[in-house]
């Protein structure tokens, strides 16, 4: 019984799919709003993304170089060890799930908002594919926008990280950029890029549907949104463990 | 013309529309009364599509609407304007952007016919010069305007307008009602407005549907109303205290 909810979810988000990926009504109109939802969930992301990743790569330096002060550990190991937690981690998983508390709330209350007020129904009156027109340009744009945030994540967190190294003496900045470029595996970052990019649909549209479907009113909303969240960050969590199995196996 | 045929509508069991059958003609403004919660929204969301009734016939022009293929929905809904209770205009838009919006979607103007278009409707609610101002800048009835203006954007030939004068104060709803009797005289539309204000009932109801508890009691014109010996119907009618007073003051007492 417990599992009748859930399932009724799951198949109403399938069909909720089915919806948006049709084919859009004018691709110039699509095309506009893809570019905006690019700017508005993705560059409006920046500020925060290098915010967060230059103080976590900053913290991951001190707490690798106050763990693993061993005599049996060269010095480098801070270096490598807080590049591999940036890669594997940090710049796909935590910042994906930063990133579902803004961009999901933000999704969430939008449509919310859209439905209560009978935006949506307008669009549905005058022949929109209302679910088409108002998530897929959001799917499409933070799609094609993480893979930059994930790498501009990578980036900062590491320059957080050299920052620790040049204005503190706890490790110097040639062992620490020495222990970044010993046993640099390619394929880290790639994967990085793929969990985010898995994740980015995830965000988009768990918060698109729980937006879509508010009953309600201003209170409702910003229950969907908080659902929204949670519920992202849940599937988060459960695809990190799926794909980091079939992807570093 | 609109015609209902034995519709019914129920919700989590409990019935809303009972075997409703009634018609609304073209070029006249048909009006739906009722008290709140006789099933007016209910019957307006069951013809334009918004809700799907559990059973009867909804035709438009002779096409029943529950029996059509998606692909003659969608035409249909191409068809049908509408004015919702809250204007339901698009926050992030201009009133340009938001007249401009159903013509960008399915016209084939160009850019400049567009905007001529939109212009032009613009103007025929009064509103010249508030292109620019984003909804939020608006007052209720200039909310109101740009709805109707966008709802006539691509000339429909079914107009729907949910309780329009809500919210506002007297002079704007009369000024909306007869912006709407207008529109629909002029573009012999079939106008269905679902409304409980008097004012509108009297000024320009055409053909008159009154609902009570989901079942329809009486049909008729604004004229043939204080005549009628429908209890439900007066007992609505002269809910107000002026209408009362009037009543008394015409009957000498």
């Amino acid at each position: 019984m417990t599992l009748t909810k859930p399932l009724q979810d799951l198949g109403r988000y399938c069909v909720f799919m089915g919806k948006v990926f049709s084919i859009p009504e004018k691709w110039k109109i699509f095309f506009k709003r893809t570019i905006n939802e690019i700017s508005k969930l993705g560059i409006d992301s920046v500020p925060l993304v290098i915010i967060i990743s230059v103080f976590i790569g900053a913290v991951i330096t001190i707490q690798m170089k106050l763990n693993t002060s061993s005599p049996l550990l060269p010095a480098y190991a801070v270096g490598l060890t807080t590049r591999e937690i940036i890669l594997l981690e940090f710049s796909s998983t935590i910042l994906c799930l930063i990133l579902a508390g803004k961009v999901g709330s933000n999704i969430a209350s939008e449509i919310g908002t859209m439905r209560v007020t009978e935006q949506i129904d307008a669009l549905e009156i005058m022949g929109v594919n209302s679910a088409c027109f108002l998530v897929l340009p959001k799917i499409i744009g933070f799609l094609l926008i993480i893979p930059f945030l994930c790498v501009l994540s990578m980036g900062t967190s590491i320059l957080g990280g050299l920052g620790i190294a040049y204005f503190t003496d706890i490790i110097s900045v040639s062992r620490f950029t020495y222990g970044l470029q010993s046993s640099f595996n390619e394929w880290y970052v790639w994967y990085s890029i793929i969990k985010s990019c898995v994740f980015s649909i995830i965000i988009t549209s768990t918060a698109s549907f729980f937006g879509y479907y508010v009953k309600g009113g201003a209170l409702d909303v910003g229950k969907s949104s908080t659902r929204a969240v949670v519920n992202s960050s849940i599937f988060i969590l459960f695809f990190d463990v799926l794909l980091t199995n079939l992807l570093l196996q | 013309m609109i015609e209902v045929k034995n519709v019914v509508k129920s919700f989590d069991g409990k019935t809303i529309l009972h075997n409703i059958t009634c018609e609304f003609h073209k070029g006249k403004t048909n009006l739906i009364i009722g008290q709140s919660g006789s099933g007016k929204t209910v019957l307006m969301k069951s013809i334009v599509g918004l809700v799907t009734p559990e059973k009867g016939q909804i035709l438009f022009d002779g096409r029943d609407r529950l029996t059509m293929p998606d692909k003659e929905i969608r035409n249909l809904r191409k068809e049908i304007g509408m004015l919702f209770q809250g204007s339901a205009l698009f926050d992030g838009e201009t009133v340009m952007g938001n007249v401009m919006f159903p013509l960008q979607m399915f016209s084939t103007m160009t850019p400049a016919e567009i905007r001529e278009r939109a212009e032009f409707c613009i103007e025929r609610v009064n509103l010249k010069g508030a292109g620019n101002k984003f909804p939020s800048e608006l007052s209720g009835g200039m909310q109101k305007r740009v709805a109707i203006a966008r709802a006539i954007a691509l000339n429909p030939k079914y107009l729907f307008c949910d309780e329009p004068n809500s919210g506002l104060d007297p002079r704007t709803s009369i000024l909306i009602d007869e912006l709407l009797s207008d529109i629909t005289h002029e573009y012999n539309m079939t106008t269905i407005i679902n409304t409980h204000d008097m004012n509108s009932v009297l000024g320009i109801g055409e053909n008159i549907i009154f609902l009570n508890k989901g079942h329809k009691e009486w049909v008729g014109k604004s004229s043939e109303i204080a005549g009628s010996t429908n209890e439900a119907l007066t007992n609505f009618v002269f809910a107000t205290n002026l209408f009362r007073k009037v009543r008394d003051y015409m009957n000498g007492k």
